[in-house]
């Protein structure tokens, strides 16, 4: 097991793993999501207080689950890098981020949407749930353009994890926040009893875990653009792109 | 047709499954775009170091 773990580390390995492995974790990933939408939308019977409108939260709670879980990702790949100096788990962080950004602002949009006819807004400024998310969406902005000011590889990769680290604090903001203070959103359900009927709650744990596979996909992908991009100047590489068959 | 009404929140429900689709395909086109954009750089680098070889 370790063995296989060392060998997966390895960029050359890791860039001819990656892309077998991707699809195997993206089409099971798409049938669930495909499955989950349709219950969600047209067999689940509506919620008795929000009628249709509750349909949100099949993509609303994975987006948002995500935000938080791409966020520690980062930070805990950008942490493994700093301590032990593995040169893979900073292109997990630098992957990371993108997938992370693009699924919190899902999750605020999504949110948006949904309380604009149930709560009768858009948007709330200081609710504590809504800017904690939004937070979250800067420091990934922050985390990226960080990245991309410092030209060298090494340095950004430090510096960045430690912004990451630091931004830790929001993530455990945006999830405790709806118990801290008072929200407009409502609190924890998806994994408290009784909160929600077995019939609703399926095809919503479906949905978290195909967007987890299709998550999962889309982080390898882009772990195995930023192997190449910092590989660029290896013999594997050099190998690879002049080999006769010139491998993608 | 009543699916597509969805009682009245038609298009709240509907915009965020069509804002999902789109997040994600935008996201993955970007990613694919990304990837062959540093190949191709890496290529070029290198056939013309091996054509002055």
């Amino acid at each position: 097991m370790w063995k296989w773990f060392h060998q997966l580390a390895s960029p050359p390995h890791f860039y001819r793993i990656s892309a077998i492995l991707s699809p195997w974790l993206a089409v099971p990933g798409l049938v669930l999501i495909a499955y989950a939408t349709w219950q969600g939308l047209f067999v689940v019977p509506m919620d008795y207080q929000q009628g249709d409108a509750f349909r949100i939260i099949y993509v609303h709670v994975p987006a948002a689950y995500l935000s938080l879980m791409a966020y520690m990702i980062m930070a805990s790949a950008g942490a493994i890098g700093l301590i032990w100096r593995i040169k893979l788990s900073h292109a997990v962080a630098a992957a990371a981020a993108p997938i992370g950004a693009a699924f919190t602002f899902l999750a605020l949009a999504t949110g948006s949407i949904w309380g604009r006819p149930m709560w009768g807004t858009w948007w709330e400024w200081g609710d504590p749930r809504m800017m904690s998310e939004l937070i979250l969406l800067f420091l990934y902005f922050g985390y990226m353009a960080l990245r991309s000011a410092i030209d060298d590889t090494a340095k950004a990769d430090k510096a960045s994890a430690v912004l990451a680290l630091v931004g830790i604090v929001n993530v455990v903001i945006v999830h405790f926040s709806v118990e801290w203070w008072s929200s407009l959103h409502q609190g924890q359900t998806v994994f408290k009893r009784g909160t929600m009927d077995a019939d609703m709650r399926l095809p919503l744990l479906m949905m978290i875990i195909g967007f987890t596979l299709l998550f999962g996909s889309m982080l390898l992908r882009r772990i195995r653009t930023e192997v190449l991009y910092r590989e660029r100047r290896t013999r594997w590489v050099r190998e690879m792109v002049l080999s006769p068959e010139g491998a993608a | 047709m009543d699916f597509f009404a969805m009682g009245g929140y038609g298009a709240y429900v509907w915009s965020c499954y069509a804002l999902t689709f789109v997040i994600v395909v935008f996201s993955h086109w970007r990613a694919r775009l990304r990837h062959r954009r540093i190949y191709r750089e890496i290529e070029v680098r290198l056939k013309a170091l091996e054509d002055r070889e």
